[in-house]
């Protein structure tokens, strides 16, 4: 069931990364976690010897001596806010060296992709110098291994945060502003983002998927992406578009090359060719798409989607129709 | 210890002097009818008492929170809570934990132990402190009905706009949430004047600057910043953001020239102060419990209380922190991460200080003792996590997961929560007059050091690993499941640690062993009562000579007399080093606080739905305002009288 939907798609992980901005905030992860360790274990040491010297001397019966202590307590509290102090400007250093190689982008005119925020699903749009070229899809990003790829983010309605943690950091969406962030993968593979801004009832289930192949490979799809759906040929197909055409579907939905053309939800002029639907919810198969559409608010409680009653043959043209869009 | 002074040690007996304390008996007694008495209540053990009761109550309501949401989570896909019930569990939790129970239980404390620690008779504005808590009792049901009428506030404790505006989040639910934010506010505000004021101004003869507890220095230092940080959210949440959601102003609204980054900014110019607001006091709980222990100062009392200066003014330096993935320049960013990571020093400073003290001193390990070691432990890691999220391209990986979940509840849970038990165990015996149970209360402590510990480790792996903050479930391909199930285990463990502790306390409150006025060994003025104190605090007034009053060699303590015994009279100090200056006359019992707070009440609950609540509530206030302020008349033999005390009388 999971075939090319889930599976495979869960590398959602800080310390995998795949790109060259994941990489290093990786490595200073390690740095910053290794410092951490030995502080506190140190921390630890001194305070259990504190704990310890203080019965040992009790057990002999010392007293305790000012002019002893004092000295002492006062060598051993500068040295140690000394040292504090030299750490937290290493890793204030480390820090500042990160962040300035990873903010400019390594090549003039990127491939870019306007990404809009929406409660609770991903609008993508590939960005082109002639308006033939632009193509627009959803929750799914393919995009060419080795390049990097700017982002130009936009929110709608509420703050949502685009995160895909193998590749790089976050970045808000926020209604009225224009943020902009890259990466680059540098391994051929899926990987996972999940909004990371609470945006209200389905921020849990708003995620997408990032699939970087090789360059030939991403022409290959962005090609087909830019080409309208084809026209059903057999008559199921046929009849599950009229359908989409004829009932609520469309209210909502474009599909590039019929008269469907809202932007309320999500484009599906090529579903079938995504991997999963719902935003990265379920696996894009035939079962999963007949539970979603005929009840989405049992999967997504709170998605702007409404149930749809639809007659058994009904139902069954649709899928048919929706898996042929390839 | 028995050798040291105690109360009894240095009261004169004799009869003129039982004749005072007739009379005392007489000025303070409360209203016939106990009801009354309760209501009419301003005597600061009064309240801080009920005020404490009420905090943990929130505290275990908001933590039942987090443990429906534990279970929900603990399995993927779970279907315990929907997404609806889901985000009211994890608002109210965060808005009571915050709001209802961190920041007012530290405040709660204060007004108990503050009066006794500084030596006077009673807290700076009596029937504000009174007004004070009522109206955080209103703000606090308030919250509560809400949410177990499934009207609970459901866009988080930080109600980013928009999605906490009118389009995004229609009907009541956020409105209260405005409205109890500015319930706390309110309690909270007046409650730091009071403590300002009688820290400043109130202290013991001879207790000068120099001579103040650790802990009454971090309720200073929390009670300055409470002034500077709270007008802040007050002003975003009761003044815009009620506004936009009430009278469709559009502060927030992009569309119409508002901006929803300017309420982040108001936010956190108050939300990041808060933490330190929160953990300083506890700070001050681990000084004293440090130096009781240890049987020996703490080392370094100037470089401690410049440290909690320092903490107070740089943490106004940090708020940007919680927005690195908003749109702030470069260069701002960087000025927020050295200032996010530097503040780790005073902090580093602190913990130093207090392993030199247990170094150079004879610890003992009582469970206040466990509790001060155990926040080292806990707290540190919080700190050190804390560092690493300083840094803007790590943070913009964990920002938002839960990484930062773990980091927070480490901070909270091992600087507010651990110092507050150890609190608990240290200061029960002064105002219950009985001891806790040592056996109870370690098993309290291992248990609440073990669960903290299991539920919180596993949530930094779960961040790292991708998982991000508020949701409400995840899938099951994640991976994530173990470590939540983990986590809720660790969740199970906590809720049976505080169980041993309600056990602890409901027993002892009755069945305790019965304490001395100073069953610890303790330096401090507040052990030099009886326990509980009588409701004067102190008569006659102790005169302080050093930092560690009850360890004067020679056991025996100066005392300044002279306050009149036939009203509620305090003496005033003066600020630096508290020479008597003047005697002040407070107020005695009264309702008006109590109606001033249903004024307060009736005007923010009712604007909920319906604005002109603020006209009939202003009306109902004036009436009050009136009935607080009536003259009590002056006596005939006090009409000229500038009341200058000739000085302290040493005996």
């Amino acid at each position: 069931m999971l075939q090319g939907g889930l599976r495979g798609a869960l590398n959602q992980s800080v310390l995998e990364a795949s790109g060259p901005q994941a990489a290093k905030v990786e490595k200073l992860w390690w740095f910053a976690f290794t410092t951490a360790a030995i502080v506190y274990v140190l921390t630890m040491a001194a305070l259990w010897w504190a704990t310890r010297r203080a019965r040992r001397r009790e057990l002999r019966g010392e007293l305790l001596d000012d002019a002893y202590a004092e000295p002492r307590m006062t060598r051993g509290v500068t040295w140690a806010t000394a040292a504090t102090l030299v750490i937290l400007l290493l890793f204030l250093g480390a820090d500042l060296l990160v962040g300035r190689t990873l903010s400019p982008i390594p090549k003039k005119q990127p491939l870019t992709i306007e990404l809009t925020g929406h409660q609770w699903w991903w609008e993508v749009q590939y960005a082109d110098t002639s308006p033939h070229g632009r193509f627009t899809t959803a929750n799914e990003i393919h995009i060419p291994v080795g390049e990097p790829v700017l982002f130009v983010l936009e929110a709608t309605d509420v703050i949502h945060s685009f995160w895909v943690p193998n590749l790089a950091g976050k970045k808000d969406l926020i209604p009225g502003y224009t943020q902009s962030v890259w990466f680059q993968a540098d391994t051929a593979g899926v990987y996972r983002g999940q909004c990371a801004e609470f945006c209200g009832l389905q921020h849990a289930k708003m995620a997408l998927q990032v699939v970087a192949e090789p360059r030939t490979k991403y022409e290959e799809w962005a090609t087909k992406q830019r080409r309208p759906a084809e026209n059903a040929s057999d008559p199921t197909a046929s009849r599950g578009r009229e359908v989409f055409l004829t009932g609520t579907c469309a209210m909502c939905h474009a599909i590039e090359g019929t008269s469907a053309g809202s932007h309320a939800g999500p484009d599906l002029t090529h579903l079938a060719s995504r991997r999963t639907i719902a935003a990265g919810t379920l696996p894009n198969t035939r079962g999963a798409l007949a539970g979603w559409i005929v009840d989405p608010q049992r999967i997504k409680p709170g998605t702007r989607m409404p149930p749809n009653y639809l007659k058994p043959q009904d139902l069954d043209a649709l899928l048919t129709y929706l898996q042929s869009l390839k | 210890m028995s050798d040291r002074t105690t109360s009894v040690d240095y009261v004169p007996t004799s009869e003129p002097y039982d004749a005072e304390l007739a009379e005392l008996e007489r000025t303070y007694e409360p209203h016939a009818n106990p009801f009354w008495a309760w209501v009419t209540s301003v005597d600061h053990k009064s309240i801080g008492k009920r005020y404490i009761i009420t905090c943990f109550v929130f505290f275990i309501l908001a933590g039942l929170n987090a443990g429906v949401m534990r279970l929900q989570l603990a399995r993927p896909e779970n279907h315990i809570v929907g997404p609806d019930r889901y985000n009211q569990l994890f608002t109210v939790h965060g808005t009571a934990m915050m709001f209802l129970f961190a920041v007012p239980v530290m405040t709660a404390f204060a007004t108990y132990l503050v009066p006794l620690m500084v030596g006077t008779k009673e807290v700076a504005y009596p029937r504000l402190n009174a007004f004070g808590y009522w109206t955080f009792l209103i703000g606090g049901v308030f919250l509560f009905a809400g949410l177990y009428t499934n009207t609970g506030p459901d866009a988080g404790w930080f109600a980013y706009t928009p999605l906490s505006g009118p389009e995004y989040s229609p009907g009541k639910r956020v409105d209260i949430w405005a409205q109890v934010v500015t319930f706390t506010e309110i309690a909270a505000l007046v409650a730091a004047v009071e403590m300002i004021v009688t820290i400043l101004k109130m202290r013991a003869p001879g207790m000068s600057l120099n001579r103040i507890p650790l802990y009454v220095w971090s309720i200073l230092v929390v009670s300055f910043m409470i002034v500077f940080a709270m007008p802040s959210v007050a002003i975003a949440s009761t003044a815009m953001l009620a506004m936009d959601r009430l009278v469709a102003t559009h502060f927030f609204n992009r569309a119409e020239g508002g901006d929803p980054l300017l309420w982040q900014h108001l936010y956190w110019f108050f939300g990041h102060p808060e933490v330190y607001i929160m953990f300083i006091p506890g700070l001050g709980f681990v000084s004293q419990i440090v130096e009781t222990f240890t049987q020996r100062r703490v080392f370094g009392y100037p470089v401690m209380v410049l440290s909690l200066f320092v903490t107070g003014f740089v943490a106004f330096g940090l708020w940007v922190h919680h927005m690195f993935a908003t749109p702030i320049p470069q260069l701002g960013r960087t000025l927020f991460t050295a200032a996010s990571v530097l503040i780790a020093v005073p902090s580093g400073i602190q913990i130093f200080c207090w392993i030199a003290t247990i170094w150079a001193g004879r610890p003992r390990y009582a469970t206040p003792m466990l509790f001060a070691l155990g926040f080292i432990a806990v707290f540190t890691i919080g700190g050190l996590t804390g560092v690493m999220i300083a840094s803007v391209p790590f943070d913009l990986q964990v920002h938002d997961t839960y990484f930062v979940v773990a980091h927070f509840h480490y901070v909270i849970l091992g600087g507010v929560v651990f110092p507050l038990f150890g609190a608990c165990y240290y200061w029960f015996p002064k105002i219950t007059g009985r001891m806790l149970s040592e056996t109870l209360g370690k098993w309290h402590f291992w248990l609440f050091f073990v669960g903290v510990n299991v539920t919180f480790f596993p949530m930094h792996l779960l961040g790292l690993d991708g998982m991000p903050r508020r949701v409400y479930t995840y899938l099951p391909e994640m991976g994530w499941g173990n470590l939540n199930l983990i986590a809720t285990m660790g969740a199970v463990t906590i809720v049976a640690s505080v169980a041993v502790f309600l056990v602890n306390v409901a027993k002892s409150s009755v069945a305790g062993v019965v304490a001395g006025d100073d069953p610890w060994g303790a330096s401090g003025l507040e052990w030099a009562t009886s326990s509980p104190p009588p409701a004067w605090n102190f008569h006659p007034l102790p005169v302080v000579t050093s930092r560690a009053p009850l360890w004067e060699e020679g056991g025996e303590m100066p005392v300044a007399t002279g306050l009149a015994t036939d009203r509620r009279e305090v003496l005033i100090t003066t600020a630096l080093d508290a020479v008597p200056d003047n005697r002040h006359e407070h107020p005695g019992e009264s309702h008006w606080p109590l109606v001033m707070a249903i004024a307060v009440g009736v005007t923010f609950i009712g604007a909920v739905w319906n604005p002109w609540a603020y006209v009939v509530g202003f009306v109902i206030s004036a009436v009050a305002f009136a009935g607080w302020g009536w003259p009590r008349g002056t006596k005939p033999e006090d009409q000229v009288t500038t009341g200058r005390l000739p000085s302290a009388e040493a005996r």
